[in-house]
Parts: structure tokens; sequence; C-alpha cells
């Protein structure tokens, strides 16, 4: 099997000399969408359910700002609410997966030997099903929402953080002082885990935030195709899915507006995540 | 190491991940708390005949272990039990779709490759240059357009605003089904464009600094020669590799594609499947991607010695 972290390794590997000012913006884009989402209902013109028969399909006016969707429901409102779960999910997944992949890739890259070669496998074989899949998968077994998929794509991600720990950990297990700290008398878990770890986690840590945005998008895509949050909860996936009736009559903005969102935070989140592995990692040893 | 011991490790690695996929993909139906009948025949009236034909299709009275090699053995011989929504074979049902989809990731990939290979060589040979960094800045902005959005823009655009094309169903005939299946594909190439993009770019700079291409510029071979028959051929092998590891995503991706563009393929199967909760077609459909995208890679590693002699010295050639 060809391994992912490869491509994830090329895919990165040109980077673009960023100015600050981009890492500023997305920070600031981030910011900015965390605030809304946290402070959603203060923010909000508008009760995001709020159905406002007078107001269907209105384009922008000083009332409504971006406009209204099919059942006259501010679009803005429902934008601002709709960051809720789409930073919520890819939080938890990324989470969770960093978490779960530091520790079996501390394993296995430093134990080696046949646990190695097992986790190793096993990687392979999760490797071989795509993230969406396994959280489309997980919907089939355990019915729509936003629950079930959370967990599957934690599964789905954590070998690819795994991998990357367990280079890193194998590689840092031939340094001076691991050979110091043994010498000292130290136990191995001990040196594994109060010196090892804290060296590979800013680096991992960093990678992971790249993971961000690629679970935003499937999570997206999973409730625009209706099988993640379901349709009266503001959320940008959801949101297009119920505006795709309106496009074929020309009313784009319920879509577009949501569709602009999930772009411009995806971007943002890629932009923090290479500056933030330029800066601690300096490239990724393979 | 000889070509038929190492072909032979290859073929043995590549049947033991299908072996284990077909496990995951089977026994994921265990996790499911209570019985299995009720869990099958969920939203449907478990009249005596849909359980007779779901207990008779897994075998539920046998133990789980025989109950996964009569489903292995049914979809060895290209049965993959009956479908719970159209009361058809599952195999019957999706070879019906197939078509749609396998024209959809061919005009998505051959979009890719040629619209990454060019932008990646263009990055390349003008390395460092404002060209570069416009090719990658582009590259990056059309990685963060998934499918979905890509979908819903073209069809804003392209089908409703110009009118230009169709935005929905796959037409009659090719050359009909080819312009019905253009916004498709453009969707689902967009955000893995830059994928191949950017190997391409990183793979070109990497033989472009070598000393061979030094020693071909100084024995005065031309520039196009020297990129052809010494970069690009040199380049090659992870741009394979890559493009291999795109298989699955595509067919994934084809599913929000379909969606959106209402064609009647394996991915919007698959969606309408789960949501009508028709378990037989999931397990079948998952598999197969899953198989899909294994067995291409596994033809890649094994081709590989042949497309990049130096593959096969050993990795340390490189």
């Amino acid at each position: 099997m060809t391994t992912p972290t490869m491509a994830v390794k090329v895919l990165r590997a040109p980077r673009v000399r960023r100015g600050n000012i981009s890492f500023n913006l997305s920070l600031a884009v981030l910011a900015v969408m965390t605030l809304a989402a946290v402070f959603a209902p203060l923010i909000a013109p508008y009760d995001p359910d709020a159905v406002d028969f007078a107001a269907i399909y209105s384009g922008p006016t000083p009332a409504h700002w971006l406009g209204t969707d099919a059942l006259g429901r501010d679009t803005l409102s429902r934008m601002i609410f709709g960051a809720r779960t789409a930073l919520l999910g890819p939080l938890l997944v990324v989470v969770s997966s960093t978490i779960v992949g530091i520790l079996l890739g501390l394993l296995a890259g430093w134990r080696g030997g046949w646990i190695d070669s097992v986790l190793g496998r096993i990687f392979d074989v999760i490797f071989a099903f795509p993230a969406l899949l396994i959280a489309i998968m997980a919907v089939a077994l355990f019915g729509k929402g936003l629950v079930a998929p959370v967990i599957a794509m934690s599964i789905a991600y954590a070998p690819f953080v795994a991998r990357l720990t367990r280079t890193l950990v194998a590689s840092e297990r031939s340094r001076p002082y691991v050979a110091a700290y043994r010498v000292q008398g130290f136990s191995g878990g001990w040196i594994a885990l109060r010196r090892v770890l804290p060296n590979v986690t800013p680096i991992v840590g960093a990678q992971s935030t790249l993971n961000f945005g690629y679970v935003l998008a499937e999570l997206a895509a999973l409730s625009f195709l209706g099988l993640g949050v379901q349709a009266p909860t503001a959320d940008w996936g959801a949101m297009i899915n119920e505006a795709q009736a309106g496009l074929m009559g020309g009313y784009f903005l319920p879509a577009i507006v949501p569709a602009m969102a999930v772009v411009i935070v995806v971007v943002a989140v890629n932009v923090i995540g290479e500056e933030l592995s330029d800066r601690i990692g300096g490239g990724i040893p393979a | 190491m000889t070509t038929f011991r190492r072909v032979a490790g290859k073929l043995g690695a590549l049947l033991l991940t299908l072996f284990l996929a077909s496990v995951l993909v089977f026994f994921s139906r265990f996790l499911v708390p209570g019985d299995p009948i009720s869990f099958l025949l969920r939203g449907r009236k478990p009249s005596p005949e849909a359980v007779a034909q779901v207990t008779a299709q897994y075998g539920l009275d046998l133990p789980p272990w025989q109950q996964y090699l009569n489903w292995l053995a049914g979809i060895l011989h290209g049965d993959f039990g009956r479908s719970l929504q159209f009361r058809q074979d599952v195999s019957v049902v999706i070879g019906e779709r197939l078509p749609v989809t396998l024209g959809l990731v061919i005009m998505a990939g051959t979009m890719i490759a040629v619209v990454g290979l060019i932008a990646g060589a263009i990055a390349a040979l003008n390395r460092g240059r404002v060209l570069d960094r416009a090719v990658l800045v582009g590259l990056t902005v059309l990685g963060a357009i998934p499918s979905f959005v890509g979908s819903i823009v073209l069809i804003a655009v392209f089908a409703v605003q110009l009118g230009w094309f169709p935005s929905f169903g796959s037409g009659e005939g090719f050359w009909d089904t080819v312009y019905h299946l253009v916004l498709p594909s453009i969707a689902l190439a967009i955000v893995f464009v830059v994928l191949i993009g950017k190997v391409t770019r990183s793979s070109m700079v990497d033989q472009l600094g070598r000393e061979h291409v030094e020693v071909a510029t100084s024995r005065g071979l031309t520039r196009g020669t020297i990129i052809r028959r010494h970069v690009f051929r040199n380049a090659i092998g992870p741009i394979l590799t890559v493009s291999g590891l795109l298989v699955a995503g595509l067919l994934v991706a084809s599913s929000i594609v379909e969606a959106a563009f209402g064609l009647a393929g394996i991915g919007s199967l698959l969606v309408q499947s789960v949501d009508r909760l028709d378990f037989p077609v999931v397990q079948a459909i998952v598999l197969l991607i899953v198989s899909a995208f294994v067995v291409v890679n596994a033809i890649i590693d094994i081709l590989e010695p042949w497309i990049d002699p130096r593959s096969a010295a050993g990795a340390g050639a490189r």
C-alpha cells in the first residue's frame, strides 16, 4: 500500500511564501466566525427559524442584508447560527483524532516490533475507507445526525495522526537525550510520555490543524446530502440542501451565502494550519 | 528479490487488505445493538415474507462467522443479495447505475490530469517567479472549493443564468451523456486538481535541480528534450502514486455531485439507500468503492518498476 502520509507531505511541500497579512487575516476570519458561533443569539438580527411569508426570497435589503430563503427566514441569521455546528463538529473530530492518534503513534513508534506491524496493518485498512465513506456508513448504521459521523470521522482521521507521530517518535527514540535518560535509569514509559511526547506534540498538533478544513467540508457535505444535521436546524450544508430547489428559479443567495461561508473558513483554516506547520515543524520528516 | 516474489508479495498484501475490509463492512452491522432483523427491516413492515427473505439472505439463524462466509461466497459469485427498496438483486440495481458514475469519474479524472499536469509543469518551469506563485495560489483556492459548493455555483452560473448546460439527469446516447456530464465532472474535479498540480510541481522541481539535468544541458540537448525525457519521465512516479490515492476520493465525492445534478449513479444510490434504510445496497457499494481503491493502488504499486525502473532497485535509488 502506498502511504497517504506521502500524499499529505507532497501536498504541503511547496509552500507559497505568505506574508503575515494572509495569516492575520485568516486568524481574524476564524475569530469572527468563532465569536459569531458562540454569541449567535446576541448577534443574529432575527430568529434563524422565524418564518416570514411576507418576505419570501427577499433579495439583499436593509431589513435582510443577505436576503431570505423560500420560507422567508433571514439568511444572515441562519448563517450565523450555522457557524455553531460547522465549527463544533470539526473541532470535536480534530481534538479526538489527535489525542487517539498521538497515543497510538507513540505506542507504535516507541515499542516497535509486532505492535508496530499490527497497528500499521490496521491503519492500512482504515486508509482504504475515505473519511466521508466511513461517515456515510455510520449514518446507515446508527441513524442521521452529527453524533455518529463525528465519531466515525475521528476514527477515520486518527491513523493519519498516528502515522505521523510514529515517524517522529521513531526518529526521536535514537536521539542522545533519550539514551541519556535511559542511562540515568528512567523507565521507558516515563521517557516516552514525559520527554518524547511533549517534543512531538506541537508538530503533530500543527499538522492536525490542517485536517480541520477537510473535516468541515466533509461534514457540510454530509448535511448537504441530507444525512447529517437535519433540515430545520440552521447548518451550512443543510441550508444549501434546502436552497437547491430555489436555485432553478434563479434564487441564488440562500445557497451561495452558506457555500461561501464554507469556502472562506476552509481557506482561513488551511492558511493558519500551513503557517503553523511552517513555524513549528519546518517540514515533516518522512 | 525477483520480480515474481515481489508481485506475489504485493498480491498477498492486496488480498489481506481486501479480506480485512470485507470483514469490517460485514461485521459493522453487529455494532448496532438489538436484534438484526429489526435493524435490517427498520422503517418497514416486518411481514413474514420480508423476515423470511432477510433471514435467508443473511443466514441469520447461523453463527456470525458462517453468515460472513456465506455472504462472501455470494459476493465472489456476483451475488450481493436483494435490495429492500427495489425488490431487485443488488447487483442488478448497481449494474444499472455504474455506467453514469464511471463516466463521471473518467471525465473528472481526465480534467484533473490535464489541468493538474499543465498547471504543475508551468509552475515548476517558472519556479520562484510570479507565474509560479499565481498557479500555486490558484490551486490552493480551487482546493478549498468542496464538490457541493462547486456544484451549486456551476448550476447557478452555467445552467440557470447562462443556460449553456443542463443541470439535471444524464441524457440519452453517448454525446448527450457527455454533454450532461460536463458540469458535474467539473464540480467533481475542482477540489482534486490541487493534489496533482502540487505533486507535479514539486516532483519536477526536484528533478530540475538534479545533476543529470545539468549534464544533459551541458551536452547541448534542447530544453524541450530535457524536460520531456529527463525531467518529466523521472517525475512521473510520485504523480502516479497520488493519482491512485484520488480514486477513492473521486468515487465518494461523486455521491455529492450525483445528488446535486440528479444523476442516477452509484453515489446517489448510496445516499438514497442510506436514506431509505436499504442496508444490503449500502454494504455492497461501500465494499465496491473500497475494493476499487485498494485494487487500483495495488496495480500502480505493482507496475511501478516498469514505469520507473529505478524503484525496482530499491527506495534509495531516488
